[in-house]
């Protein structure tokens, strides 16, 4: 791994990318047709796409506006929902901690799942690879995601006030988010925390200013984590 | 209908909130590792709020927002089954919005 130089570094990060153009366009495609059905213009939806880049977090940000709810709830809710990505950077802080200050801001703006699936696995498997080539893996891993993702978006707004009426556009984004969360289930606390969550939000479903949302994510939350701990204390007791 | 004054608003305090979570180890943290309780509710974050989001959606999808309606609660199944299976989004994503098409197309 050590004669890999910069350049092939970048290049190898921009091909294992390529499959993950299949992941990102969809979700950036749906966002530009369910933010122009909801009345965002092309400017509001492209400026939504760039400053946020985060599918998951604009998706439950449109909902929650469209059911007017108070503008710190949005924020609470669509910010918990990115959460994640704090996780990814503690991840890959080992890594790439020692770059430059501005290789480090501009990574941090691209840190998407994506860029840390790839990055992370990869950082793991050559561990001889220079603070330089991952930069340069990591960048290349953002390419082709973050192009797909902006020229989606556009494309989703376009066709957005062309879409017929008889698309089912409400349900879009309950599908997308299905299927995004389905593959994340991967242990009983995971789905101990999902099913919490959806069981206490039916519950919470007149709470005022949708902070129903907050409460049965946190519930999902405690539960989860509180799964974890005691699944971990039985394994202890029975070695 | 969304309010246009605090779309702006939303839309930067996000994008500023979002960088802040991405920076915080990568640039302000270093190595120091996270306390375990911390990294425990950060690993359910995602699949408890997104959760909680869509399952009023689906619970209250007939017209009048009273309750389940029938061809939208099966794709809701369908979709999550076939994620959960196959461990694929673009394979959920698509089966899910054909059962809805399809559904809709015969018996809505």
């Amino acid at each position: 791994m050590t004669s890999t130089t910069t350049k092939s570094a970048y290049w190898m990060g921009v091909r294992d990318g390529a499959p993950f153009i299949l992941v990102a366009a969809p979700f950036a495609v749906l966002f530009g047709v369910i933010a122009t059905e909801a009345g965002l213009n092309l400017f509001e939806v492209m400026s939504f796409s760039f400053v946020v880049i985060a599918g998951a977090a604009q998706f439950t940000a449109l909902e929650l506006m469209q059911k007017e709810a108070p503008t710190l709830i949005v924020l609470i809710s669509a910010l918990a929902v990115n959460l994640r990505v704090a996780m990814y950077s503690a991840a890959i802080t080992p890594y790439l901690g020692t770059a430059p200050l501005w290789q480090r801001v501009l990574m941090s703006y691209m840190l998407v799942d994506q860029s840390y699936a790839l990055a992370h696995a990869k950082f793991e498997d050559a561990p001889n690879m220079s603070v330089p080539q991952r930069t340069a893996y990591y960048f290349g891993t953002c390419t082709l995601v973050m192009g797909a993702w902006f020229i989606c978006s556009f494309l989703g707004a376009a066709l957005g006030t062309q879409l017929p009426p008889r698309i089912p556009i409400d349900f879009a984004l309950p599908i997308a988010f299905l299927s995004m969360i389905a593959p994340m289930i991967r242990s009983l606390p995971h789905l101990v925390a999902a099913i919490t969550a959806i069981v206490v939000s039916l519950i919470c479903i007149n709470v005022p200013y949708s902070l129903g949302l907050i409460i049965a994510g946190f519930a999902g939350m405690s539960a989860g984590s509180q799964t974890e701990v005691w699944i971990k204390r039985k394994q202890e007791a029975a070695p | 209908m969304i309010d246009k004054s605090s779309l702006w608003f939303i839309i930067f305090a996000l994008g500023i909130g979002s960088f802040m979570l991405r920076f915080s180890f990568l640039g302000l943290v270093g190595d120091r590792p996270l306390p375990a309780w911390a990294l425990r509710y950060l690993r359910y974050t995602a699949v408890a709020i997104i959760p909680a989001l869509i399952a009023p959606m689906v619970a209250l999808s007939n017209e009048a927002n009273t309750g389940p309606e029938p061809v939208r609660l099966i794709a809701a199944i369908v979709t999550f089954s076939v994620g959960a299976w196959t461990r694929n989004v673009i394979v959920a994503i698509c089966t899910g919005a054909i059962t809805l098409g399809l559904g809709l197309y015969l018996f809505g």
